[in-house]
């Protein structure tokens, strides 16, 4: 009944109105009565001692309320959700985080007063009157250089700035196996710093109730729980039935809110402390100092090949930069998001990975969309690449000759991850196909015809999400279980509310969960409303970041289904006076099965409510169903990217004019959420590898990319017109099937886009290149190349 | 943004008479450059005179030789105009090229002036095209105007009416964005002028100046390939993140090349 709205239909998104209409509520929007305005001093130096504040002017300034410093501040510091083992056995180290600086700045940026005031412009107005004395002290930037001798130091317990020094692998395996190589391939790269930038900029609204004792805050996260948790357990001290925090309507997130930042402690702390609702919304430049930042490692790696070019061994050593402190969930990134994924969907039977953190000033880096997933395909596939062109061998070839086979699953990769499902080899020839891939070359003599350098490339990636199996997590470090929950209201009349601890910024949810559950009860789409974001209406639930929402956050909803259809079909089996074995639910109807006897699901409902004619001894009335599902393994969505470049030699500028995507997401919901999730990953993927890079000047540690001037943001016209399909293999553990889609642009595309720009400048004598691939860059390697445009 | 003082006059010689009685005044246009940095604090002026109320300051024109575009007309206007689309097309398609479609229907190419950002497009148009700037006080000629980073001839209380630019026998603008900000990297106006040709670079360094080694070479040879034989010394251009000097002395020839065969 449900085939133009359930599992399968694209179906337009029901939040778009409000979106295109500017009628959804953000934080900005919430305003509440009485409400003051917070400013936040932040330290223009990247290191500097504080050796005195003075805020008495400020205090005297007109409308302000309070003026509060770290002097001020009596909680708790921000925790890190995620901890890490050195090799030696020791734990990561983990300085302090407090949401106000006391005696030391460490980024330009880092907070240094909280202003309250009756308006906005009036606490800005105050900060100006704040005297901060500094002692601006040596800063370190340079991931590289971070951890060498004499290199200023950002925490006196971390010496040579070294978080932690961790492995993974069979490093004696690996050395083996590199013993007996025909040919190891060896690669350096940088992997960029990128600056997140969602739409909607941070916002936090703090509101203490004094006739309650309850605490109330309203800000722009992707997981209102587990800011609940951490702020209120970790931070404020503030129990969990006396805090209530709302994410409502958020403008993108790419995880960068999926953090516990300071200015939320502080409107919440202070909201308490003047008695006083407290906004603050950052303006984009703060925005641009203050989110967490994304990818910045350095690696090196080698991979040892047979004669065929088979791999046998991959070595990788990876330096990641952490920022000033340890931003929410920092460690597991660079670790066990980016080096399990080393062995990609390659056979390499041993692989050693190590992996060293840094401090530095600079903002905080965290999860961003892919997180370590994008770095690790980015090396693997950049390396595979430059494996082929050392065996001279073609590029796909090389990887069809090392794929794992379809019928090699469930497959134990050498760096502890079980795959359940792929295809390999489908989205690969799938990907050939639409790509035009057999006649490239003539495209590139085309090309040369005009004076253009024609370059195609290809990644063949795969990359874990669905997170999280809880206890799995929990051996690795995790301080949090990562299961999700759904609740589902059926009410009387049979229509239905669906509570999920899921978070929706931009994913759709309120289309995509109501087709599930609609499909599974059998009951019309309109029937359905999607409640999320407040942890006064829902279940505690984990929030939504490393594509889990449908794989995790749906499955706890088919779970809650599944208790509504058993309790939903007692109850039919009461009305139809049959036994409940033989009644059965299809089609949003019971059925007793071989007869014509038949309720529908509405009328069960009723009955549910209204129990008059009820199995009152064997049940209880109302019907409302709540699950937590914690999955079993990982997802492992994964396929082929292929890129084709035009290079215009003269000016250095490339030009995306193809790009093919071939995903196997899994089960797919609704096809244009699932496509629109792609297209925006591909514009965030090739913004990487062409224009998005985030500098620091590395003397003075001052942001020289702080704003759109200097910093690129992918446009519509850098990009071309996607072509993208899905192949889908199932996911064999969780009952939808589904993998996730939110981050698979943003990981396959990168090394695909450089793959090309290398290829397309390989007639030069061209083999490297890195992210990027700005005009200016690519320009320079084509006047410094060792073949000159006429000669190639 | 701090507080300030608003005027809004209707006619020049009232917004010069609240000019000169202001303590710190700052004359508004479109408003493109100065309300960014009204609200990023770099400058707080005691009052604003917004030229937005002055009726004559709008408007294109054909005047005997050419067009003459009033100091407030919009980027967008001109881009739009059929006038200017016939008698100086290149001046159309420049003014399309100039940020995106809100600051083209609120910037102003008398605000584009005065500011003389050393990135921004019209000034090369001005120069390519040995426009004349009019202003309340005199006409001042292009080559004169343009006096360095933001800086430009104007003198205190003075403002720009008018830009009054002849017909070209033919000219073109090509532009190398900065990929992020959009402004020019570098930007070449060529012309072929009654008075030979010229060649206005902008994007490069202090501010919109003429290759007179492209116009030596054009005028000899007003070929792409004579243009783009000629190579500019680095030394004379500025690097930053997006292009260093001599990436930047290699894109005015390649532009120039460009405008020549788009001529």
């Amino acid at each position: 009944m449900t085939t133009e709205t359930g599992i399968g239909a694209a179906v337009k998104r029901r939040e778009d109105f409000r979106f295109l209409t500017g009628r959804g509520t953000y934080t900005d929007d919430i305003n509440r009565p009485h409400q003051a305005y917070g400013y936040i001093l932040r330290s223009p130096y990247a290191a500097a001692q504080i050796t005195g504040i003075d805020t008495s002017k400020a205090k005297a300034a007109p409308g302000v309320i309070a003026v509060l410093t770290g002097a001020d501040y009596d909680k708790g510091g921000l925790p890190c959700g995620w901890q890490i083992h050195s090799k030696d056995g020791s734990p990561m180290i983990e300085p302090a985080h407090p949401p106000l600086c006391k005696d030391q700045v460490r980024h330009v940026g880092d907070q240094v007063a909280l202003v309250v005031a009756e308006t906005y412009a009036e606490a800005k107005d105050a900060a100006e009157l704040i005297e901060v004395d500094y002692k601006e002290l040596p800063a370190i930037i340079s991931t590289a250089k971070a951890s060498e001798d004499g290199a200023p130091q950002v925490w006196p317990e971390a010496k040579n700035n070294i978080c932690f020094d961790w492995h993974i692998g069979d490093k004696a395996a690996t050395d083996a196996a590199f013993a007996k190589a025909h040919h190891v391939t060896k690669i350096d790269l940088v992997n960029q710093r990128l600056i997140p930038n969602a739409m909607e900029p941070r916002s936090a609204v703090g509101d203490y109730d004094r006739a309650t004792g309850d605490y109330t805050l309203y800000t722009t996260s992707q997981n209102p729980h587990v800011i609940r948790l951490l702020m209120g357990a970790f931070v404020l001290q503030i129990p969990e039935h006396k805090l209530r925090v709302v994410a409502p309507d958020v403008g993108g997130g790419f995880g960068s809110k999926i953090f516990h930042y300071a200015e939320e402690a502080l409107v919440t702390w202070a909201s308490g402390k003047v008695g006083r609702p407290i906004k603050w919304t950052a303006e984009r430049s703060e925005a641009f100092i203050s989110d967490a930042q994304g990818r910045d490692h350095v690696s090196h790696a080698e991979l040892a090949m047979d004669k065929d070019g088979k791999f046998l061994g991959l070595r990788v050593n990876t330096i990641a930069n952490m920022g000033a402190y340890l931003s929410t969930f920092a460690p597991c990134v660079p670790t066990y998001l980016h080096a399990t994924l080393l062995a990609g969907v390659y056979t390499t039977p041993a692989i050693y990975a190590e992996v060293k953190a840094v401090f530095t000033h600079t903002v905080p880096v965290d999860a961003y969309r892919g997180a370590g997933r994008p770095e690790a395909t980015y090396l693997l596939e950049r390396l595979v690449a430059k494996a082929a062109r050392d065996m001279q061998m073609d590029q796909v070839e090389i990887r069809r000759r090392n794929f794992i086979p379809k019928d090699a699953f469930p497959y134990q990769t050498p760096v502890a991850l079980q795959y359940d499902s792929g295809d390999y080899e489908a989205t690969l020839d799938l990907a050939l196909q639409m790509s035009k891939w057999a006649d490239f070359e003539n495209r590139r003599a085309e090309a040369a015809k005009r004076g253009k350098l024609r370059g195609i490339g290809i990644s063949t990636y795969l990359e874990a999400c669905g997170i999280a199996p809880s206890a799995v997590v929990g051996s690795l470090g995790a301080r949090a279980g990562l299961y999700e929950t759904g609740s589902i209201r059926v009410h009387p009349t049979g229509s239905v509310t669906v509570f999920t601890g899921s978070h929706s910024h931009g994913q759709g949810h309120e289309t995509t969960f109501a087709q599930l559950v609609s499909d599974g009860l059998g009951i019309p789409l309109e029937n359905v409303e999607v409640v999320h974001g407040d942890t006064a209406k829902i279940p505690f639930g984990m929030g939504t970041y490393g594509s889990r929402s449908l794989a995790v956050g749906g499955s706890a909803l088919v779970k809650a289904m599944d208790k509504i259809i058993a309790k939903a079909t007692k109850i039919a089996a009461h009305l139809m006076e049959a036994a409940a074995s033989d009644v059965e639910f299809k089609d949003g109807n019971f059925t007793v099965k071989g007869t014509d006897k038949s309720i529908p699901f509405g009328q069960v409902a009723l009955t549910a409510y209204v129990p008059h004619n009820y199995p009152i001894t064997e049940l209880e009335p109302g019907l409302e169903e709540t699950a937590f599902y914690d999955p079993l393994n990982f997802t492992y969505p994964g396929g082929t990217h292929i890129c084709e470049v035009e290079i215009d030699p003269e000016t250095g500028i490339t030009q995306v004019v193809n790009f093919t995507a071939v995903d196997d997401v899994g089960r797919v919901i609704n096809p244009m959420i699932v496509e629109g999730q792609v297209h925006g990953g591909l514009a965030q993927g090739i913004g990487q590898a062409l224009l998005e890079r985030c500098v620091y000047d590395e003397d003075s540690g001052q942001l020289l990319t702080g704003s759109y001037m200097d910093y690129t943001m992918p446009r519509a016209d850098d990009l071309p017109s996607f072509q993208v399909a899905t192949h889908g293999t199932m996911c064999t553990h969780n009952p939808i099937g589904a993998k996730g889609v939110g981050e698979v642009g943003a990981i396959g595309s990168p090394p695909a886009v450089i793959n090309a720009v290398i290829d397309a400048l390989a007639p030069l004598g061209i083999e490297d290149m890195s992210m990027p691939a700005t005009p200016l860059k690519v320009w320079q390697a084509i006047q410094s190349a060792p073949k000159k445009m006429s000669a190639a | 943004m701090h507080n300030f003082n608003y005027h809004r006059p209707n006619n020049v010689a009232d917004a010069v008479t609240a000019l000169g009685g202001a303590g710190d005044g700052k004359i508004i246009a479109g408003g493109m450059t100065l309300v960014p940095t009204l609200k990023q604090r770099l400058a707080a002026p005691s009052d604003l005179i917004d030229l937005n109320g002055i009726a004559d300051l709008k408007g294109i024109k054909a005047e005997s030789d050419g067009i003459t575009i009033g100091a407030m007309t919009r980027h967008a206007e001109v881009a739009a105009s059929s006038l200017v689309k016939s008698a100086i097309p290149a001046l159309a398609e420049l003014a399309e090229l100039i940020g995106d479609r809100q600051v083209r229907n609120r910037g102003t190419i008398g605000g584009s002036l005065a500011n003389n950002d050393p990135a921004a497009d019209y000034p090369a148009a001005i120069l390519g095209l040995g426009a004349t700037v009019r202003t309340n006080k005199r006409e001042i000629a292009a080559d004169d105007f343009f006096q360095g980073l933001f800086e430009t001839a104007l003198e205190e209380g003075e403002i720009i009416t008018a830009v009054h630019f002849p017909k070209p026998e033919k000219a073109a603008y090509r532009k190398f964005a900065q990929p992020a900000s959009r402004f020019a990297l570098i930007g070449v106006f060529v012309a072929k002028t009654k008075g030979g040709i010229r060649v206005a670079v902008t994007g490069g360094g202090n501010g919109v100046f003429r290759a007179t080694d492209i116009e030596t070479a054009l005028a000899a040879n007003f070929t792409p390939a004579a243009a783009k034989g000629v190579k500019l010394d680095p030394a004379d251009f500025n690097g930053d993140l997006h292009g260093t000097p001599e990436y930047r002395a290699a894109l005015v020839s390649t532009m120039a090349a460009r405008a020549v065969e788009a001529c």
